[in-house]
């Protein structure tokens, strides 16, 4: 190949100012101390902020008050983020109650169940920074990595007492984090005032990452079929369980996903993973690691939005990925097995699970956890987390399971939900059921239309145009994010909404029901009138004409109305 | 002029002999003779062997009466005063010394044949920082005997307060009693103190005209001829407002306005350290309850002072009385036209205390309520009232970078008191009905005693937290205006950083760019143990002391009651923890800092 036709995503430049201060920070550290301890301003440099993402927190500010503030001659509303790592989602009660007291005690008093089950808390002060992750780690949870161009939170269904299946394959995802978990003292000198640990003579401190550790954020999920509710085709290594005679064998790999595109750049776009194989369960830790290292080694470190595996593998081929594996692993993967799923959504109310236990899935509209006037959701579940035994699992459609229910505890639960008016799933519209927002505004610095703040008011008003059609409790996978970058991955949605400026969205449709397929840009740039007024008649003609349990996501490439997506690299033709 | 033997010193052989002599000699001859004759006093110094002249003196006095102007001032009030006073005696070619008290030499007191003194009260009943060592110079034990003294008190105050001129009271009982005569009697000034301050001078005149034999009977009156472009205190300007915003982000439990006002067509300049008094407009709707309890004619017109101005009543009430605070002089006045037994027994001496606690957050509206029916006329209404002060704000801007501009920063006053919200006069206005292109009557206040050292290279340590901050943002725009390359050193704090953090983008780009050396912050409700101001001098005290060490000037702006008192304190910590000094001595230092001007403060 020539240089004049080298593919785009590869790397043809000078390393960005990103790499720089990764190099700079010897291994996370940067002047995170100083700038933390700065008194004069409640934030801290660019510089320190990106490696602050790599601690798992990263400055924001209110967006609401931003020119009101600088009117008045005060900086912007200056306040962390940060994010919990928890693998699979997994929380015990007693880790909930403490999340809740952070929450009121430094936060904004509510919490976020992120996409990729993880606790988020917005609004905490910088001073208040040190003491927050301290008393995080008090309860064994910490926010290492959890951001940063590192391997992000292991995703993974949560359901492990469905069956001791569920509960290896969990077990597996958190060996998966704890393995390809960056090995700096950093965070614990930080935070947790410890002594730096003098480094050892030729001891590598990142033996996987190395100084510049990986381009950019590299994310792992394990779906156990049916259920695809991580989205396992969207994560750089998607692996699918692999249960034969009730027993694990192994996982087949998916490679390369990826949700994130910029505005106006079709060279850059949202991608399914790939499978390239199969491997048994004791090989996955290795197949993952030399996958994260082939990027770490391959990836564009000189353009950021080019620099994700899903463009490092289009640019050079699968082929070339699957040789490149094979030739590290020295040995292949087999032939990918036969799986099948039937739902990316989770399954709300109590569900059975071994030996007398129940677990109970609550719907969180868009994982916001908070008390409003008429709706003390967090209260409610700072109760049950009282009285409960079992644990508490962040769902990757950012709803929270209560899982490992004893039958005992079972009624004194339903009594607490009861007591709060916790909606049971039943009395929440289908369509809001399988809906996601990302934060969006205030807070995201990347946002450029509201998501969290809005998807609410706007699927009343598509519910009213599904009764209005006759498809009153229609499933429809709906997803809004404030951005491209594709946090709750609205790419993958039946019907998607991506912000595009203050309340206008381009409109996507035709994604697959249970995450198998991309979708299809509809309108661009439209505002809530035109959403409505464009989806109503769609809506009608899919209570007409849609074959018997044909998804609405299937039906619009059938009926015409947006062609088929067939792969990323064709998501931006019309 | 005539020499006698009652405005002199001499016998009347001598008397004649100099009335022979004096009138036929020269200037230069003059000149000679007061040079030849102080080195004369030199020489007969026993200690003394100088007698040469080397340089006769240039400046001849013409008056043969000298007069010695001293002041005690805090905010300038009194120093204005006593400017006004000295100018005056001045053209009637009287010699005239004026001094601040702090900066006269006690021992002088023996040298000098009359005094006028202008001093003011502070707090409970203190003489100003300024006039401390003067006042406790004459209450210790080396006072002198003054029996060749004539002198006289102004005295400044604020009759809300119960310690009303005590200090003015103090100094005229002392130079009593130590001798002195008086020229003409105390007068004890309330806030409007232009009227009684004129007559005041005007008494001191018509004696020093007796002793003089007339020296100035021709001269005086023309003073208050000002041309109609000067605006002054008498003579407000209306000041356009440019800006008026919050400064406090959501919410914060304070609102603090920064407003912009244009000195353009007024003429008027300041320096760092000055203030601007606003005349506010009292809240219309206090005006029209107050009117309606006494069922008052709101269009009756009244008389609002002695030059006859006359205005409606309501008018009169909204811009020229003052109806938002109780004093003892009200209600004496009060009671005249009430039956109130109660108001009567409040007023008994026995009910000092009672008194004290009625008055605390009540206002005309109260005791119009409590202790009516009140059968006064609208013009004795007016009469039982005070004149509607000006307010004064430290200015928050220099006018080297903000030209034809000042900037104030005014603390917004609301509470609830006695079952009613009540408010501050002016900040209320400026709060809730001020917008860029409305008007305000100001002035400016010279502040004497608050200003940026002399040379730009000196240190200069600030602390003002609160609304203290305003003249420190002036000091620093002044520098970085200028380019000084002084040190400074700034302390601030309020209740929470994220909105109570005043100016503080600018601050930021000051300490990035170098026009502020060191900014402390201290937020008092941010976290569990409460931080303030004089926390964070304690934490730095070692740099601190280094940089008193250093020359550094040490400025405190804001509260007096409890914020000045500990950062006082603090400082004398700081001089004994790290200077070695034990209290007296710390208190000695900080004396010499306030005379050497290192120490000032303006404090409210």
């Amino acid at each position: 190949m020539s240089s004049t036709t080298k593919p785009i995503h590869i790397q043809d430049g000078a390393p960005s100012d990103v790499e720089e201060i990764k190099i700079e920070s010897d291994y996370l550290r940067g002047n995170l101390i100083e700038t933390m301890n700065d008194s004069i301003s409640s934030g801290i440099p660019d510089d320190d902020n990106r490696l602050m993402k790599f601690h798992g927190s990263y400055l924001q500010d209110d967006r609401d008050l931003r020119v009101e503030r600088q009117r008045q001659k005060l900086e912007p509303a200056y306040q962390f983020m940060i994010r919990v790592r928890t693998p699979a989602g997994f929380a015990t009660p007693k880790q909930w109650l403490v999340m809740d007291e952070l929450a009121h005690k430094y936060g904004n008093g509510t919490l976020k169940l992120t996409t990729r089950q993880a606790f988020q808390m917005h609004g905490i002060l910088k001073w208040n920074m040190k003491k927050n992750i301290q008393e995080m780690n008090d309860a064994l949870l910490d926010s290492i990595a959890a951001c940063g161009d590192v391997n992000r939170n292991v995703m993974c269904s949560p359901n492990p007492n469905q069956s001791s299946v569920h509960a290896e394959i969990y077990e597996w995802s958190k060996k998966l984090s704890l393995d390809l978990l960056p090995q700096t003292t950093a965070y614990h000198e930080i935070w947790l005032d410890e002594e730096k640990v003098v480094d050892t003579a030729g001891e590598e401190v990142e033996p996987i990452y190395g100084a510049t550790y990986l381009p950019r954020k590299f994310k792992i999920g394990i779906a156990v079929p049916p259920m695809n509710d991580i989205d396992v085709f969207s994560q750089d290594i998607g692996l699918i369980a692999i249960v034969e005679d009730e027993k694990l064998v192994g996982f087949n790999v998916a490679v390369g996903g990826g949700m994130g595109m910029a505005h106006g750049d079709e060279q850059t776009y949202p991608q399914l993973g790939r499978l390239i194989g199969f491997v048994p369960t004791d090989q996955v830790v290795d197949v993952a690691k030399h996958l994260m290292m082939i990027q770490r080694d391959n990836g564009n470190r000189s353009v950021r939005k080019y620099a994700r595996f899903k463009y490092t593998i289009d640019s050079r081929g699968l082929d070339w990925l699957i040789s490149e594996l094979h030739s590290r692993l020295g040995w292949e993967l087999e032939e990918t097995r036969p799986y099948h799923f039937d739902h990316n959504g989770d399954r709300y109310g109590w569900v059975p699970a071994e030996n007398d236990r129940w677990n109970y899935t609550f719907f969180i509209e868009n994982g916001r956890v908070r008390d409003t006037e008429n709706y003390k959701l967090m209260t409610a579940l700072r109760e049950i987390a009282e009285i409960h035994t079992g644990d508490f699992r962040l769902s990757p459609n950012q709803n929270l399971v209560l899982g490992d229910v004893a039958d005992s505890n079972k009624n004194n639960i339903e009594e607490i939900i009861a007591k709060y008016g916790l909606e049971s799933p039943a009395e929440q519209s289908a369509l809001r059921r399988n809906s996601m927002a990302c934060v969006a505004l205030p807070t995201c610095g990347l946002a450029m239309a509201e998501a969290e703040r809005y998807l609410p008011s706007l699927i009343t008003k598509i519910e009213g145009l599904l009764d209005e059609a006759g498809l009153g409790d229609e499933e429809i996978v709906t997803r809004m994010t404030g951005c491209p970058n594709g946090c709750a991955r609205p790419a993958i949605a039946e019907l998607g909404f991506i912000g595009k400026g203050p309340g206008k969205y381009n409109m996507y449709l035709g994604g697959g029901f249970t995450g198998q397929r991309l979708s299809k840009i509809y309108r661009e740039n439209i505002g809530e009138e035109e959403i409505l007024s464009e989806l109503g008649p769609i809506l009608k003609r899919y209570a007409k004409e849609r074959d018997d349990g044909e998804h609405f996501g299937d039906f619009v490439i059938r009926a015409g109305i947006v062609a088929e997506t067939t792969d990323g690299t064709n998501f931006h033709k019309v | 002029m005539a020499l006698q033997v009652s405005n002199s010193p001499f016998s009347e052989e001598q008397v004649e002999l100099l009335n022979r002599l004096l009138p036929s000699i020269t200037e230069t001859q003059q000149s000679w003779l007061s040079g030849y004759l102080t080195a004369i006093s030199s020489a007969s110094v026993p200690s003394g062997g100088v007698a040469v002249l080397e340089r006769p003196a240039i400046e001849v006095p013409t008056a043969v009466k000298e007069i010695t102007v001293l002041y005690g001032s805090q905010t300038g009030n009194g120093q204005g005063i006593a400017e006004q006073a000295a100018a005056k005696l001045k053209e009637q070619s009287f010699d005239v010394t004026i001094q601040s008290m702090n900066d006269f030499k006690p021992n002088n007191l023996k040298k000098i044949e009359n005094l006028l003194l202008v001093v003011s009260t502070h707090g409970e009943g203190d003489p100003p920082d300024t006039a401390l060592p003067f006042f406790e110079f004459l209450h210790g034990k080396r006072a002198p005997k003054l029996d060749h003294l004539h002198y006289s008190v102004l005295a400044l105050g604020d009759s809300s307060y119960e310690f009303f001129c005590k200090t003015g009271a103090d100094f005229d009982q002392k130079l009593s009693d130590l001798g002195a005569v008086q020229l003409a009697p105390r007068v004890d000034c309330d806030l409007d103190y232009d009227e009684p301050a004129a007559q005041w001078l005007a008494a001191v005149e018509v004696s020093l005209e007796i002793q003089t034999g007339g020296q100035a009977a021709a001269a005086s009156v023309e003073v208050e001829t000002t041309s109609s472009t000067q605006y002054s205190r008498t003579n407000p300007f209306n000041a356009e407002v440019l800006e008026n915003i919050n400064l406090n982000g959501r919410g914060s439990n304070k609102e603090t306005r920064h407003v912009e006002i244009s000195l353009e067509g007024s003429g008027l300049t300041y320096e760092p350290g000055d203030s601007v008094g606003i005349f506010p407009t009292n809240n219309s709707d206090l005006i029209d309850e107050i009117i309606k309890v006494g069922d008052w004619n709101a269009e009756e017109t009244v008389e609002i002072n002695s030059q006859g101005e006359r205005r409606a009543l309501r008018i009169a009430l909204l811009n020229h009385l003052e109806v938002t605070v109780l004093t003892r002089p009200l209600l004496e006045k009060l009671s005249n036209y009430s039956k109130s037994e109660e108001l009567k027994r409040l007023l008994n001496k026995e009910n000092t205390d009672e008194l004290r606690a009625y008055v605390d957050g009540r206002d005309l509206l109260d005791a119009l309520t409590d202790f009516g029916p009140v059968e006064a006329s609208e013009q004795q209404l007016v009469g039982i009232l005070r004149k509607l002060p000006a307010r004064l704000y430290s200015i928050a801007s220099s006018l080297e970078a903000n030209p034809e501009e000042v900037h104030l920063t005014i603390g917004v006053v609301r509470y609830e008191a006695h079952g009613r919200d009540r408010q501050g006069v002016c900040s209320i206005q400026c709060a809730e009905n001020l917008e860029p292109g409305d008007t305000l009557p100001i002035y400016i206040h010279k502040n004497y005693n608050f200003r940026l050292p002399a040379n730009s290279g000196t240190p200069i340590i600030m602390i003002g937290p609160g609304t203290g901050i305003a003249p420190f943002r002036s000091f620093i725009e002044e520098r970085s205006e200028t380019g000084a390359e002084g040190k400074s050193w700034l302390f601030f704090g309020d209740q929470h950083y994220v909105t109570d953090f005043y100016y503080q983008t600018e601050w930021q780009n000051y300490v990035k760019d170098g026009a502020l050396t060191r900014l402390d912050v201290a937020f008092s409700r941010d976290t569990d143990e409460k931080v303030y101001v004089q926390h964070r001098m304690k934490q730095a005290s070692q740099e601190l002391y280094q940089w008193i060490e250093e020359g550094a000037v040490i400025y405190v702006c804001g509260d007096e009651q409890n914020m000045a008192k500990d950062v006082h304190a603090t400082l004398l910590e700081i001089l004994q923890q790290e200077g070695g000094k034990s209290l007296e001595e710390a208190e000695a230092f900080i004396t010499q800092l306030v005379q050497e001007k290192r120490y000032q403060r303006d404090v409210y």
